[in-house]
């Protein structure tokens, strides 16, 4: 090693240093002890007591973990598709040239800054059974057509629909990616597909969606890691219950109930690690089935 | 990678003033139709945002009527004075304010140390190392949360703010760590040599060339930083006990659950104010905030 090269890695070394100790100390160590938790029965009050694979296979037997998790998949199932198509639908209107984009664009970024505890009280409020000013609306329309609006999140039916409607209201923030995404689409490829004839639905389904590719699947990636770990807007529509009838017991709020409620601590940190492996298996089933389909430019 | 993280930025500034592509092919009706669709949208997006304000300004009784009144008569401005007593909102605030400059500057300070020494000096080994900062990005909270809290709670920290933002001087968001990187790297070699050759020293380049060339990266990370905490809420929810240490979003949740059936008006004049500055700072860093989103969203 020459004299710069050894001061370059001393060097290199000390600029990253704090980041080594906050490795070690946030990340690497509690990764570890994690693992080892997850065989231990542990309310942190006591020393850990290794009990080996009980906690995964009480987990496995667990009716109400299996139902936190088909909660969060039926969150995520209904959610990302949704949200995708709303907010590319709403870029590609922005991205029309229209007057006064960016006051649309600001309209529709909004909501997205909205804090969640402030969005799950307000939409408490607008959802409200008795008082509420959407059921009002709907119930103008609805009433003379025979049906009634639903009581939301008091009915095990209609509270996922509702999460769900309120968190496609902070679609904003992917508007914005999708928008910058189009806004770099070279217009020569449309005007060459002007030429040879190409229609509006040819030309989306060629130009535009290909192009658009790498910002929908960043997209959904994030939006697929999200929604697994949906926890901070059910905890406050529901003080963390997840009523009715465990109807939004979504799964890092039942991990964080069993760890801060009930002091199970080696039993969260397996769920927990379940809750990695599931995210791992997702995100590389996205990247398989996208791998072909995105299209990097460049 | 480094020719991709010039164009995100350029484009991002150049965008506000850039006419749309298909401007001048859009017929009359057209462009009508597309306005409806959008004010139609434009509508139901800001709706509830407005409601919150106009509860917030009604007395109790108005906010109980079928069919709703939706402009509040009288204005009743006191309901906010009374909010900030219902829920002490001025020390939630001065909670809030505190963790989250503290840990804005940890962040800003320690990522950009920790991206220079991934950036700018070449040594053995930076690349895996590298690699395994990316990797930590995958790791989902939930994982570390109950050993971070047996950590903590071993230092005597469990009560107070040091969780929520001592973390943050160890260049912990490893996010903000790529997002500098990947700036420092656009930055010329030539300024380096030029300031080594008048005996700068490495720290002395950090400092005064390559941080005072990063403004716009440095203000996309504070920015951002700051906002997560303002709206964080499972770290103070985990690590806070005492009423008077929550923050705001703590706070707000604490007594909205208090409550139950409620006083509709005073919850809403006391989320309209935790919203209000949020949307304030919005206003004041658009370019910022519209231009970190673009290179966060970009380069995934």
């Amino acid at each position: 090693m020459t004299n710069r090269e050894r001061r370059n890695l001393r060097n290199g070394l000390l600029f990253i240093s704090p980041w080594l100790a906050g490795f070690a100390a946030f990340t690497a160590y509690p990764l570890g002890a994690s693992l080892y938790y997850s065989l231990c029965d542990y309310s942190v009050l006591k020393p850990p007591v290794f009990v080996g694979g009980a906690n995964y296979q009480e987990l496995l037997l667990d009716p109400v973990f299996w139902k936190s998790l088909s909660n969060t998949l039926y969150f995520a199932v209904f959610f990302l598709p949704l949200a995708t198509v709303l907010a590319i639908a709403l870029a590609l209107l922005l991205n029309t040239g229209v007057r006064g984009m960016t006051v649309y664009r600001t309209v529709f970024f909004l909501p997205s800054l909205t804090p969640l505890v402030a969005l799950g009280i307000l939409w408490m409020w607008m959802l409200n059974g008795e008082y509420g000013v959407v059921n009002y609306v709907l119930n103008l329309v609805l009433n003379p057509l025979g049906f009634q609006a639903p009581i939301w999140l008091q009915s095990t039916a209609w509270s996922k629909p509702a999460i769900v409607l309120m968190s496609l209201w902070g679609v904003g923030y992917a508007v914005v990616i999708y928008l910058a995404g189009l806004q770099d689409i070279p217009r020569q490829l449309y005007e060459a597909a002007e030429l040879d004839g190409a229609r509006w639905f040819a030309k989306l389904r060629h130009i535009t969606l290909p192009l658009l590719s790498p910002a929908i699947f960043f997209n959904v990636v994030m939006g697929l890691i999200g929604a697994l770990q949906v926890f901070a807007l059910p905890y406050v529509l529901t003080d963390g219950t997840g009523g009715p009838a465990r109807s939004t017991l979504f799964y890092a709020m039942h991990l964080y109930n069993a760890a801060f409620r009930y002091l199970r601590m080696g039993y969260a940190c397996a769920m927990a690690w379940l809750l990695f492996l599931i995210i791992l298996a997702l995100t590389l089933l996205v990247y398989r089935v996208s791998r072909k389909r995105v299209h990097y430019a460049g | 990678m480094r020719d991709s993280r010039t164009s995100a930025f350029d484009h991002a500034s150049r965008r506000t003033d850039r006419p749309g592509s298909h401007a001048n092919r859009l017929s009359r009706t057209h462009a009508l139709a597309i306005h409806a669709v959008l004010l139609a949208g434009s509508i139901l997006f800001l709706f509830p945002l407005v409601w919150m304000l106009s509860t917030a300004l009604k007395p109790l009784d108005q906010t109980m009527l079928m069919p709703p009144r939706w402009v509040p008569d009288p204005v009743q401005w006191e309901n906010f004075r009374e909010a900030v007593h219902y829920i002490p909102f001025f020390t939630y605030a001065r909670n809030t304010l505190t963790i989250a400059l503290l840990a804005t500057l940890g962040t800003v300070i320690s990522s950009s140390i920790v991206a220079y020494g991934f950036s700018r000096i070449e040594w053995k080994g930076r690349d895996p190392v590298f690699l395994v900062l990316l990797a930590t990005m995958m790791v989902p909270f939930p994982v570390t949360m109950v050993p971070l809290y047996a950590v903590f709670r071993n230092l005597h920290w469990i009560g107070t703010f040091r969780p929520l933002w001592v973390p943050a001087w160890f260049g912990a968001s490893a996010f903000n760590v790529f997002l500098l990187r990947q700036f420092f790297l656009t930055i010329p070699r030539d300024f380096d040599d030029a300031a080594r050759m008048d005996g700068c020293s490495e720290f002395g380049i950090y400092r005064r060339v390559v941080l005072p060339l990063s403004r716009p990266a440095l203000a996309v990370v504070a920015l951002f930083h700051f906002m997560y905490c303002w709206n964080d809420f499972l770290g103070p929810l985990i690590y806070l006990i005492d009423q008077d240490t929550f923050t705001l979003a703590l706070g707000l949740q604490f007594f909205q659950s208090r409550q139950g059936g409620t006083p509709w008006n005073l919850l809403m004049a006391a989320s309209t104010l935790v919203v209000a500055p949020v949307i304030v700072l919005f206003f004041f860093t658009q370019r910022t905030f519209i231009q970190g989103i673009t290179m966060s969203g970009l380069k995934g």
